[in-house]
């Protein structure tokens, strides 16, 4: 493989990779995460590269991680996939009061068109939500670029600041030029009490502090050599951010461009001032009305999109059917083969099981979430990572007890660990009359985002040994009484006996269904050739 | 920015045909060849046997990742059972190589088919044999260069004819 820390002059980075690699020459000293496409690869990559970077069982102590080696002065990064910051919410706003000293960079992978999630938010809603400075590259060399500036940015205004990427960003591959990098500062610890302790007295004025620092940004922001104005034809003015600005140079190559890159605080002026000077001025943007809205409250006369062109990706053909005025009448094309779980696949023994035994299966995150599809249709709903234990116990306090007692929970080690560990405690705490039953699929790794280590594998990001949790001896921790482990391959008779058994039963009960995920176990064997030699 | 000078691929297939790796081939091969590249295709789900197709443009200037539907120059296609869901891609005048042009028999391994092709899609772009060659070795471990190089041969050769 190309080794990119050499200093080439020129490299083929995906955006993923271009985060990596800017991160590490902005010397942030510490990369945090939760795996999730399309961001897994920023960390893994920061990794191969000589970063330290580490999985965090979720995104919201992965940030918090991340803001305490802020606190220490020194530079870090967070990374998620959108509905990571969801979980991450939580200190995300409120780290935006507190500020920080080193350098936070948080990075949201956004998936618009859902080609790997459960929804397509758009999460520069956030940044206006949270008052957090945000950035959004166009290509692998502003990846580079821009987590760079984030990290200066974020150092000299002591705010976090958010990176948004897309998957077709993430996952496209553009040349980029890196620059010299820069050292990781050294860190220290100074009391700051009053900043970060946020009691309603310490809150009020960081609030205030916020709103001041956001109205120095956004007059910074006017001018910043961040944004990019590209003259042509003043007929037609397009103001436009990330991969959209890529799809309309290409859909109206004629046309005036303004391309944002700090898209919270906006430079509202220096919008004004472009739709003044062109005849006719669109806003080319993916998702959400983001940017048309900003534009509209600020008086700006700008012409946006039908609603049609809010779902899914954006592309060249679908620009210039915007631009021209034309409904989003998108040709239907054959759908491909669909994903299946692998043939071997531990799941596969499970749901076999599941679907005769005709149950009620909420289920979660992972590539189990292929069981909902033929041939076994076997999982009944996936919401959100750990979600299957507390909609099964809210099925089973609703239900009548014959329906009540169909209901089992499905969720996967990595889930598990990531947000299934409250959910037992609520099994425990306000069990429901029936009891319940809570299936862990555990196959020993984050198959779906690509064989990523978790705390319940007992390796960290790079597959050294580490700390492990056992599912087991958590649960019986938890004074779970009924904890069984079972092999869904060799004592598939035993799963469904014992499924039986706690399901007649009224007591909560965890079963863990082990065996190592295929792919798992041969990249493990690739990996111990390679450290052996 | 010309559009007309940009040459546009997409490859396609199944997850775990090689795909991914062949466009990342063909990107680095026109990367070395000092053209601007950008590549893009969507992972996730697709890994688990599903249909997965990538996108390989370059030329002076690119700007979109993703090549404009209908506007693909050459069009491979890894399953031929596939053929169907991305005919749609492919340009009127366009190029189209199916598995059909390299003998199966003839190939090193089973698992070198996508070189193969790559082949066969080397002898109709503008880029020096040895750029291919470097990115078949940046690309894949050292103990599959060999009968990586002779699948990519053996394919140059059949689109050659």
């Amino acid at each position: 493989m190309p080794d990119v820390t050499t200093a080439a002059d020129r490299l083929l980075l995906s955006g993923n990779e271009a985060v990596a690699l800017g991160a590490l020459h902005a010397g942030v000293a510490l990369g945090t995460g939760y795996p999730g496409t399309p961001s897994t690869e920023i960390l893994e990559h920061l990794s191969a590269i000589g970063g330290r970077a580490q999985w965090a069982p979720n995104e919201k102590v992965a940030l918090e991680v991340a803001i305490g080696a802020a606190w220490a002065a020194g530079r870090a990064m967070a990374t998620m996939k959108h509905v990571g910051l969801n979980v991450a919410a939580d200190p995300f706003f409120t780290v935006a009061y507190t500020g920080t000293v080193g350098a936070l960079i948080v990075v949201s992978a956004d998936d618009p068109g859902m080609a790997s999630s459960q929804n397509e938010q758009d999460n520069r809603r956030y940044a206006l939500a949270a008052g957090v400075p945000m950035l959004e590259p166009a290509d692998s060399q502003e990846a580079y670029d821009f987590v760079r500036e984030a990290a200066r940015l974020s150092e000299r205004w002591g705010t976090p600041v958010l990176v948004r990427m897309t998957t077709r960003l993430c996952h496209s591959r553009t040349v980029v030029r890196p620059r010299e990098a820069e050292p990781a500062p050294p860190t220290h610890f100074e009391h700051r009490r009053r900043e970060r302790t946020m009691i309603p007295a310490g809150a009020r004025p960081a609030h205030g502090r916020l709103r001041k620092k956001l109205a120095d940004i956004a007059a910074w922001g006017e001018t910043a050599p961040l944004h990019r104005r590209v003259d042509g034809d003043p007929a037609l003015g397009i103001v436009t951010s990330g991969v959209a600005y890529q799809h309309a140079r290409e859909a109206a190559p004629e046309a005036t461009f303004l391309k944002l890159g700090l898209t919270y605080p906006l430079p509202l002026e220096a919008i004004r001032t472009f739709a003044d000077g062109v005849e006719r001025c669109v806003v080319v943007e993916e998702g959400d009305p983001y940017l048309v809205e900003a534009c509209r409250t600020a008086g700006i006369a700008v012409e946006g999109k039908p609603e049609a062109y809010r779902l899914g990706e954006l592309t060249v053909g679908r620009v210039r059917r915007m631009l021209a005025g034309e409904a989003d009448a998108r040709p239907a094309h054959p759908a491909g083969k669909a994903p299946a779980l692998c043939p071997g696949c531990p799941h596969r023994s499970v749901f076999e099981v599941l679907r005769k035994m005709d149950l009620i299966v909420p289920g979660d995150i992972g590539c189990y979430s292929l069981g909902v599809l033929p041939p076994y249709e076997a999982m009944d709903s996936l919401v959100c990572m750990g979600a299957a234990i507390g909609m099964g116990l809210g099925l089973r306090h609703a239900l009548p007890e014959a329906e009540a007692r169909r209901v089992v929970s499905i969720i996967g080690d990595s889930t598990f660990v990531h947000s299934g560990i409250t959910g037992l405690v609520e099994m425990m705490y306000n069990p429901p009359p029936t009891g319940h039953v809570v299936l862990i699929l555990d196959n020993g790794t984050t198959a779906m985002t690509g064989l990523q280590e978790h705390p319940g594998t007992g390796r960290t990001l790079d597959h050294r040994p580490t700390g492990q949790i056992v599912f087991e001896d958590l649960a019986r921790a938890l004074g779970v009484p009924n904890v069984h482990v079972v092999d869904p391959r060799t004592e598939q008779d035993r799963l469904e006996a014992l499924l039986a058994e706690a399901l007649a039963g009224s007591e909560p009960t965890v079963l863990i269904a082990r065996r190592p995920c295929l792919l798992a176990a041969k990249k493990r064997r690739h990996l111990q050739r390679e450290t052996e030699g | 920015m010309p559009a007309d000078t940009v040459t546009n691929v997409v490859i396609a297939g199944l997850g775990g045909q090689g795909v991914i790796k062949a466009s990342d081939i063909l990107a680095e091969a026109a990367f070395r060849a000092g053209h601007d590249v950008k590549k893009s295709e969507l992972h996730g789900m697709s890994q688990r046997g599903g249909a997965v197709s990538s996108d390989v443009r370059f030329g002076p200037e690119v700007a979109s990742p993703m090549v404009p539907d209908g506007e693909a120059d050459v069009l491979l296609v890894l399953a031929e059972d596939q053929l169907d869901v991305f005919r749609w891609r492919l340009a009127e005048a366009g190029t189209l190589i199916l598995p059909g042009r390299v003998d199966a028999d003839a190939l090193p391994h089973r698992r070198t088919l996508n070189v193969a092709l790559l082949g066969v899609l080397s002898a109709c772009l503008d880029l020096d044999e040895a750029h291919w060659l470097e990115a078949i070795r940046a690309n894949l471990r050292p103990r599959h260069h060999r009968e990586n190089e002779q699948a990519f041969r053996l394919g140059r050769e059949a689109g050659t004819v």
